[in-house]
């Protein structure tokens, strides 16, 4: 790379058709560090990005947006929002006080500055915040949005009978205090270091109070704006059909200057991943289409057109092999993979140590996800502070059989290792997924080299990761010796990721395996870093007790990281200004995009 | 006429019945459940996910779920979707108008290429035309919908660049535009199903057009000077119809449930593409309405088959 194709590049920064964070990882891939490739465009604070690429200079005229969920929306409540697909529709129109960043900080959308405790709005003891909102932001039926908005979206929320998917974000606020029209002191019931999960992403979408006021509780599910919501988004609500799309039009009072750029949105659902890519990458039909499952041959054969490329964006999510700890084979009390019986062998580190020297990362990365993963040693990735740097993958066939050997696991005439009379024969189930299943192939191969029998069995997802707790083949009951499938981050905060390692989360029969903790490992030290990390709230002393838990879990291999997931997104060539977030909606930012 | 009627009518409550037995059993008996997306999202507590499905009744033994099925379904009350908490009777709503203009469409194409193609075959059997046309129909019924879909897509959409290929149904232009865009995003879907039923009916029509013309009372229709166009469309083709016309009556409840595999390669809103994301959601309720629906008219239009005979063919009486 020459200084001339540079200084094309910083251009292309400032104009917006490069983002400040791929410029980044280009020139981390060239040898340079990130604070480096900052300098090298100048510099700007972190919040003035996003602002500094928007180019229009009036609102709307940008004609129609089209973007494409091939699983659309099924209904437009963010509180009530089953998945992805219903949260993203409902960003459309409504918004939180904040939005998490591709780095998982915060900016501010509906708050008029961030709490900090620099700034004194974050008490230092971390029992409580204190927001202040932006004045004159208007609801799209011309109502102003005040501080009993938010006072109201926390009652409705935390009330168990309104059983709003949002409730763990609420339920532990203990009040939330008006303190005047536009500002609100949010206290909770304990320590929270985390006090940005409420009100902020994509589960703090605020629902207006004289709209929702008669539907809480348990008569939550008849209003009828569940179907026609009434927001403070860049876009007004105009039509929605269940599973097939949502219609929206500029809203001529958003709170943003010179926002939103386009006159109308649609977003169409249905399909599949592939071919919503083609109508985006290859005939130009659509704008935008979200979670692009798209293998890397077919995505290169579609960008030759140059009509639009496939980004990616980092998330936290986890494709990883869970190591029982438990005898899946043995009942005890009426129950397979319980507490009281350990497993014949995974209990023995040695085994477990051989299992991870034969996940062949890379031949997965290269031939299966492509750009949609990244190898990695570690369980958690994501955001980059709480990485450790203390682990490396490798992949060393030779190695896993001296640690075999040197443990006593002899290989048999069948070429199989045994001892005592065990044999190193395991049972690696997941869900059917092509991906997963080469996946599965690969390591089959690798283990069989070094002497450990891989009896691989796929599930339909849709028993796999389903919550009937009389099936034997859920992910949570664990009935076989490995498991693999994603664990996704939901949030950029690790706390909640990481209690799938806490003892008191096991899961077993008495909560109808409800426990997250599937591996079922229990360990005292872990418990009590996490308990540690609860109450922690120096930012850097947490992040370091994060960092422990995960090398204890990637030590001890109870987890076998294989690929670290990226979103991926198909973007079309005239679209600019987009910036997706892995820890916020795809339409998060949606006011910032513009067509050039 | 009017006792035979009354007696089917009578015989199909049971039947009826029994359907709606068994669908409900398959589907209760299915594993999965609606809310499963929250199982494996860590920000739901499990406590939200038992109040959704006590809420909405699901965790009832599954007779008392059947019962409550059925009284409310008789009083026309069609339940209320899980996933989209919306009543099935609007869901459905939404979707019928374009399932019926996709496949109605569809299924008149097929019969405006297979009547005249196949009468026209089987007047000349064996000529070249029958030859080229038997080889056509041949084709188009050998080669299944979601792949002449895709054939499509690739030529007049990625390489021709003529066609959208994503089918909306709400468009927003209004005026002559409206029915342009209607028009062109309608061509390939219509189309491959169309061509596909032509030519299935194709085949039908010549073989049922060639059994009739080869009868004694078309040798004396020419016998006594009738000109060849009279004769075939009077007597021929008339009589020729009846077995198609069977045909099509037996087809007209798939126009309702849609073409499952058709919509979702066209990205088209109707029945089949709701069907089965339901079915991939575990919406039960939407599930059992659709394919409860779908039964009832399949029942209902064997009846109407039965009587077409009689009607198009005085020969056939019943008592």
């Amino acid at each position: 790379m020459d200084e001339r194709e540079l200084t094309g590049l910083i251009a292309q920064v400032h104009t917006g058709a490069l983002s400040r964070r791929r410029f980044t990882q280009m020139m981390i891939a060239l040898g340079l560090t990130a604070p480096m490739a900052s300098q090298m465009l100048g510099g700007a604070a972190a919040y003035a990005q996003t602002k500094s690429t928007y180019a229009p200079t009036k609102r709307g005229g940008g004609g129609p947006l089209k973007v494409l969920w091939w699983q659309s929306p099924t209904l437009l409540n963010p509180h009530f929002a089953t998945g992805t697909k219903d949260q993203d529709g409902s960003r459309i129109f409504y918004e939180p006080l904040a939005a998490f960043d591709p780095d998982g900080n915060l900016a501010p959308i509906l708050a008029a500055e961030i709490p900090s405790l620099q700034n004194g709005a974050v008490a230092k003891d971390g029992k409580s915040v204190t927001w202040k909102l932006k004045k004159n932001v208007t609801w799209h039926d011309g109502k102003p949005f005040t501080a009993d908005d938010i006072v109201f979206n926390w009652e409705y929320a935390a009330d168990p009978a309104t059983a709003a998917t949002t409730v763990s974000s609420y339920k532990d606020i203990a009040r939330i205090d008006k303190i005047d029209s536009h500002t609100v002191k949010i206290t909770f019931k304990n320590p929270t270091p985390f006090w940005s999960d409420a009100f902020c992403g994509y589960r703090g979408m605020i629902l207006p109070k004289h709209v929702f006021e008669a539907f809480k509780g348990g008569k939550s599910r008849e209003a009828p704006a569940n179907l026609k919501p009434i927001g403070t988004g860049a876009y007004k609500f105009v039509d929605f059909k269940p599973g097939d799309i949502v219609r929206g039009e500029l809203n001529p009072n958003y709170h943003m200057p010179n926002r939103p750029h386009f006159d109308t949105i649609e977003m169409k659902g249905g399909g599949d991943a592939v071919s919503a890519g083609r109508a985006v990458v290859q005939t130009g039909e659509y704008d935008y289409a979200w979670n692009m499952q798209v293998e890397e041959e077919i995505m290169k054969r579609m960008e030759q057109g140059g009509r639009g490329k496939f980004e990616t964006s980092p998330s936290g999510n986890i494709e990883h092999i869970q190591c029982n700890q438990t005898d899946p084979w043995k009942e005890v009390d009426g129950e397979r993979s319980s507490v009281k019986a350990p497993h014949p062998f995974l209990t023995d580190p040695a085994v477990r140590q051989a299992l991870s020297l034969l996940v062949d990362r890379g031949s997965v990365h290269e031939e299966i996800y492509g750009r949609g993963g990244q190898t990695t040693a570690n369980f958690l990735n994501a955001p980059s502070k709480y990485a450790s740097k203390a682990n490396k993958a490798e992949f060393n066939v030779e190695k896993a059989s001296q640690i075999l050997e040197a443990a006593g696991w002899k290989k048999g005439a069948d070429g199989v290792r045994a001892k005592d009379g065990k044999r190193l024969k395991m049972v690696y189930q997941t869900s059917i997924n092509a991906p997963r299943q080469k996946t599965q192939a690969i390591i089959k191969q690798a283990a069989a080299k070094a002497g450990i029998e891989l009896e691989l069995k796929s599930i339909t997802a849709s028993v796999f990761f389903s919550s009937d707790a009389a099936n034997p083949d859920i992910y949570s009951r664990f009935s076989t010796d490995i498991q693999m499938y994603t664990t996704t981050q939901a949030s950029p905060d690790p706390q909640t990721f990481m209690e799938q390692f806490a003892s008191w989360e096991v899961a077993n029969k008495e909560n109808k395996y409800q426990g997250r903790n599937i591996t079922r490992w229990r360990n005292e030290d872990y418990d009590k870093l996490f308990k540690a990390a609860e109450s922690e709230l120096d930012p850097v002393k947490r992040a370091a007790l994060f960092i422990r838990m995960n090398d204890m879990a990637i030590q001890n291999v109870v987890v076998v990281p294989v690929i670290w997931r990226t979103k991926v997104q198909a973007v079309s060539s005239r679209l600019k200004g987009v910036e997706i977030s892995g820890w916020d909606n795809d339409t998060a930012q949606l006011f910032n995009w513009y067509k050039a | 006429m009017s006792r035979y009627v009354v007696r089917r009518l009578v015989i199909m409550i049971p039947v009826i019945f029994g359907i709606s037995l068994v669908l409900f059993m398959i589907l209760a008996l299915a594993p999965g459940d609606p809310f499963e997306e929250l199982a494996t999202n860590p920000n739901v507590p499990p406590e939200v996910r038992m109040n959704l499905r006590a809420q909405f009744g699901l965790d009832d033994p599954v007779p008392v779920r059947y019962v409550r099925w059925l009284t409310s379904m008789v009083r026309g009350d069609w339940g209320f979707s899980f996933v989209s908490r919306v009543d099935v009777v609007t869901l459905i709503l939404q979707r019928l108008p374009t399932s019926l203009f996709v496949l109605g469409s569809a299924q008149l194409l097929g019969l405006l290429i297979a009547l005249p193609i196949g009468t026209f075959s089987a007047l000349r059997p064996y000529s070249i035309f029958d030859q080229v046309a038997t080889t056509f129909a041949f084709i188009g019924f050998s080669l299944p919908t979601f792949f002449t879909g895709l054939v499509f897509i690739l030529v007049f959409s990625l390489t021709l660049d003529w066609l959208p290929f994503i089918y909306r149904a709400d468009i927003a232009d209004t005026g002559w535009r409206w029915w342009w865009q209607h028009a062109r995003q309608a061509i390939m879907p219509v189309a491959v199903l169309g061509l596909f039923q032509g030519a299935t009916l194709t085949r039908f029509v010549r073989s049922a057009v060639l059994d009739v013309i080869r009868l004694d009372y078309v040798n004396t229709a020419r016998a006594k000077g009738l000109s060849e166009g009279a004769t075939v469309v009077k007597h021929v083709v008339r009589n020729a119809l009846i077995p198609v016309v069977t045909l099509v009556a037996l087809q007209i409840p798939a126009i309702f449930t849609g073409a499952v595999i058709t919509e979702q390669i066209f990205r088209i809103p109707g029945i089949g593409s709701l069907l089965i994301s339901s079915i991939l959601a575990n919406d039960t309720p939407v599930i059992m309405a659709i394919t409860f629906v779908f039964s009832c008219l399949v029942v209902i239009f064997n009846l109407v088959a039965d009587l077409l005979y009689g009607w198009l063919d005085p020969r056939i009486s019943y008592r």
